[in-house]
């Protein structure tokens, strides 16, 4: 614990400034030392005093991230990180909340939660660290553990469709939806810096590689070869172009999305450009679901749209009360209702 | 028992009776629960001691005439200080068949049915499982027999009114609650008053159903069926203003006092569930107080954000029935380790599972006592009576904040149901909670004991260099970092048991009603309260030296509570469950205990208990 200065007299606050006492204790090479990094190098520049920021975990190694950060941190109980923080940001909504969690604490044992705080807009930003495994029980499927995967648990090839979890932040309509992958510093950067700019609740999916159980998964994405023809990176009102040439484009065709090559005859302006502040979510979802082989995965941001958050209406509504009626007398309250008097001789009246 | 007397204004001799059960019963759809509120709030008036419980079905709208859709509504009063709702009514106010068939068996000898005969046709006799009609097959010859035409006497009383046929036979509720107003010598004042306020958007129906009730009333006064009536003397209790109030209506009123006496928000994490959710429609109009009140997606997110709340720096309540406390138990783990504040309110109901939602039960006391994972002590508080609901919910705060921990508070069906009068507080009596979230940056340590409660400090995030990280790990003692260490561990586990010990040194003395010792002594917690104690009463004015003590704190026992025990021969201890309190008194004590055990999902009857105790002595 360093104690620190009174505001006033606090210089810029710095990455290190963001660094905790505690050891990690993450596997070497693990995917997850990048994201801690990326957020302790972003911290600095998001304007919000350290006091009022509180990293809220479930379990699982993600769920360790708290420890890490010189911050407020809550270590939790297995996929409920997503409700203590709906209650912290409800009680304190000055405070700045992120919750860490995995593709098992956030999908599946806290699959209900999650999809409840995405639908209510609480202003909490969502880090899921998806590496398609259980790491910290080492090595069971996950709910995006593709099908036909070979696990401790499903030796013979899991029989489980996975879930999407870009999907499923957009079909709860969350307001804010992004991805990012744990390899491309720069870019999580930006994506985790827009999440914490954006005012609702903001779902950040990170592709995250477990070198023990599960290692590899994402280096379809990775190769420095092939990355730029297997990626689009997702610009707001910019054409949806991709490629190591950027010869290559996406379009609609009737009411699928289809990859054409720029040049003979197609140009920028055949292809989508996308908008990710649509309210209207069907886009968004239309190009979360693409799967097929030849088809670039979306990274980026893409969901940001402007609505009421939970907590903000819930502190509204007790501020409209009590201009409507005063601050609450609890003498009022209790002295209410049909009431009698018992007099020192024993009569009623 | 029973005096003659000549009433002033009335034509008919008044008898002067010491204490009247009613039960009313009919159709869930009815409106029995609103006749029986309005006799209660006229009772009231008249200045009796009451005691009342509803008893309603799970089903919203059980058909019509069925068994399963008879909502009842008890109610005693009297001119003596009593304590429950009594034993078997002297009166059963059946509006149809199936209601009387329900009820029958509880009707005390030669005691006195009043019913609609007009409901006793062929339809609801089948319905209710009659083959003849009992109003003239002579099987209810044991009984005094009241038949009254009610459907057709309160449409002869409306005809003039311009409502549908419908609504004026929905009046009837409120002529058959006129007659026993006169039957039992009740002001019709509070009651013309609620119509004229329940209605006041339609001056037809307020003209319906005020002309129903004095219909009705007028009826009983002229007709001969009725040769007198009876009158029940006010009761000699304490003096101060009184309103009539129930469980539910206390426990909130408690909390919301416990916020201001904390200066501290208050927040209350809830999931829908019967009997629980009257606490959350409550608190829910309360938002000029500053409550939070948050309708989770299920129990797990009710309690977690709670704790979230209260880990945040507000009052964190959450309130739920068995099934849903059965939910909560890990995240109770959760706020034990982080050691929080959190209130989490049991309206017990009869389990196991989903059992008899609406019925009353106390057989979740182990599993707020003990049933988590680890060694994860917590304290368990238990009101005694509807009004004491508003006492222990600040005590559960009170405790929450100044020990930091979580504190269980145990009602249920009967208690958030039940109602009584309730003598109000004067505010200004009511400690105030202290409540600190300041440490000093340069020596702050997250564990850090209070030397007296053990209470780590309640850093709340927003405060300048104090972060830290707490969590569901095993910490290390004084700085809460996360530590493996076996020796600490153990520390620790003690250290989180001898927190809650420590709470017996905020628990006043046991109060014994009767001698410091002898043969008998029963020990009740809870709703049974009135039961107990007035059985023991019962006994003790037969000249029996039987003693009680009622518990309101039960982990931890009170401090006195042992050498109280090994004072006498015998200890019995009722309880609606098969021996919980018992078996966590044997545990501490070591010391042979009695039990009278019921779980039917009633309350016990006074009788039940006082034939216990004649028993054993």
């Amino acid at each position: 614990m360093t104690p620190t200065a009174p505001p006033a007299a606090r210089p810029a606050p710095t990455r290190q400034d963001f660094v905790s006492d505690q050891e990690v204790r993450w596997c070497p090479g693990c995917g997850d030392y990048s994201i801690l990094a990326q957020m302790q190098k972003i911290m600095p520049d998001l304007g919000i005093a350290r006091e009022n920021i509180v990293f809220v975990s479930g379990i699982g190694c993600s769920s360790r991230f708290p420890y890490y950060m010189n911050t407020y941190g809550f270590h939790t109980i297995h996929g409920r990180a997503t409700a203590i923080a709906t209650g912290i940001k409800c009680a304190h909504p000055e405070l700045s909340v992120w919750v860490m969690t995995g593709d098992g604490d956030g999908l599946s044992i806290g699959g209900n939660h999650m999809l409840h705080i995405l639908r209510r807009n609480v202003d909490v930003k969502i880090v899921l660290f998806n590496n398609r495994i259980y790491g910290l029980t080492k090595g069971q499927l996950s709910p995006t553990s593709e099908l036909g995967k070979i696990t401790k648990s499903t030796p013979v090839g899991s029989i489980e469709h996975p879930i999407n979890p870009v999907s499923f932040a957009i079909a709860a309509e969350a307001t804010f939806v992004a991805r990012a992958i744990d390899s491309e510093t720069a870019h999580m950067q930006e994506v985790l810096k827009r999440a914490a700019a954006h005012k609702g609740v903001a779902f950040v999916e990170i592709l995250q590689n477990c070198n023990i159980f599960n290692d590899g998964a994402w280096d379809s994405l990775k190769d420095r070869e092939v990355k730029s023809d297997r990626l689009v990176n997702l610009q707001n009102r910019k054409p949806l172009v991709f490629g190591k040439n950027r010869d290559k484009g996406i379009r609609l065709n009737g009411y699928k999305l289809e990859v054409a090559s720029l040049g003979a005859g197609v140009s920028e302006s055949d292809l989508l450009v996308y908008d990710e502040t649509e309210t209207d979510s069907s886009f968004a979802f239309l190009l979360s679901r693409e799967g097929r082989p030849d088809f670039p995965v979306p990274i980026g941001v893409f969901r940001d749209v402007v609505a009421p958050t939970y907590d903000e209406l819930m502190s509204r509504q007790i501020a409209q009360a009590q201009a409507k009626k005063g601050p609450g007398s609890l003498e009022d309250l209790i002295y209410s209702g049909m009431r009698w008097t018992v007099k020192a001789n024993g009569t009623s009246v | 028992m029973a005096t003659k007397s000549q009433a002033a204004n009335n034509n008919k001799p008044v008898e002067i009776v010491d204490r009247v059960t009613i039960r009313f019963a009919g159709d869930s759809g009815d409106g029995i629960q609103i006749s029986g509120n309005q006799f209660t709030m006229a009772t009231a008036f008249a200045g009796n001691d009451l005691g009342t419980m509803p008893d309603y079905p799970a089903e919203i709208r059980a058909p019509a005439g069925s068994l399963p859709g008879v909502s009842n509504f008890q109610i005693s009063f009297s001119e003596r200080d009593i304590h429950t709702p009594g034993d078997a009514p002297d009166v059963l106010v059946a509006m149809n068949p199936a209601a009387l068939k329900v009820n029958l068996r509880d009707l005390g000898a030669g005691g006195t049915i009043i019913v609609n005969s007009d409901s006793f046709a062929t339809a609801n006799l089948k319905k209710a499982g009659y083959e003849a009609n009992p109003l003239e097959d002579g099987s209810l010859q044991a009984y005094r027999l009241i038949p009254i035409a009610i459907t057709q006497l309160n449409a002869k009383a409306l005809e003039e009114s311009p409502l549908s046929k419908k609504e004026r036979d929905r009046c009837k509720n409120f002529y058959a609650l006129g007659v026993i107003y006169w039957l039992y010598d009740r002001p019709l004042q509070p009651t013309l008053d609620f119509i004229a306020d329940k209605f006041a958007k339609s001056p037809d129906m307020v003209a319906a159903n005020q002309t129903a009730l004095k219909s009705g009333y007028n009826f009983a006064d002229t007709t001969e069926i009725f040769t007198s009536h009876f009158r029940v003397r006010q009761a000699q209790l304490p003096p101060g203003e009184y309103r009539n109030i129930t469980g539910t209506e206390a426990l909130v009123l408690g909390l919301v006092a416990a916020s201001q006496l904390a200066e501290t928000p208050l927040f209350y994490g809830s999931y829908p569930i019967t009997p629980a959710s009257d606490m959350l429609h409550e608190l829910a109009y309360l938002k000029n107080f500053g409550v939070k009140t948050f309708q989770a997606e299920d129990e797990i997110a009710a309690v977690c954000a709670t704790i979230g709340a209260s880990y945040a720096g507000s009052i964190g309540v959450t309130g739920t029935s068995g099934p849903g406390a059965a939910l909560k138990s890990e995240a109770v783990g959760l706020a034990v380790m982080a050691e929080l504040p959190l209130v989490v309110v049991n309206v017990q109901r009869a389990g196991p599972s989903t059992g008899m939602p609406t019925k009353t039960e106390q057989a979740d006391l182990l599993q707020a006592a003990v049933g988590r994972n680890g060694e994860c002590p917590v304290v368990v508080l238990a009101p005694a009576t509807p009004a004491d609901c508003f006492s222990m919910a600040i005590e559960a705060c009170r405790l929450a904040v100044k020990y930091m921990t979580p504190v269980y508070l145990m009602t249920d069906g009967y208690l958030a149901n039940g109602s009584e009068p309730w003598r109000l507080p004067d505010l200004t009596s009511l400690k105030k909670i202290t409540v600190s979230h300041e440490a000093d940056a340069k020596s702050f340590e997250p564990y850090q004991r209070d030397p007296k409660t053990l209470a780590r400090p309640w850093v709340v995030p927003g405060a300048p260099g104090l972060e830290y990280r707490i969590g569901g790990l095993e910490k290390a003692e004084v700085t809460g970092d996360v530590s493996y260490d076996p020796v600490n561990h153990e520390r620790m586990v003690l250290l989180r048991a001898e927190k809650i010990r420590r709470v017996a040194q905020d628990i006043p003395p046991t109060e014994i009603f009767g001698e410091a010792s002898g043969q008998l002594l029963l020990v009740s917690w809870g709703s049974t309260f009135g039961a107990v104690h007035s059985a023991v009463e019962r006994v003790r004015a037969n000249g029996k030296k039987v003693s009680s003590v009622h518990l309101r704190h039960i982990s931890p026992f009170p401090a006195d509570l042992g050498q109280i025990l090994k004072s006498f021969e015998t200890v019995l201890v009722p309880e609606l469950n098969l021996g919980q309190l018992r078996l966590l008194l044997r545990g501490e004590y070591g010391l042979p205990v009695v039990g009278l055990n019921k779980v039917q999902g009633r309350p016990f009857t006074i009788g039940e208990v006082q034939q216990k105790i004649e028993e054993l002595i």
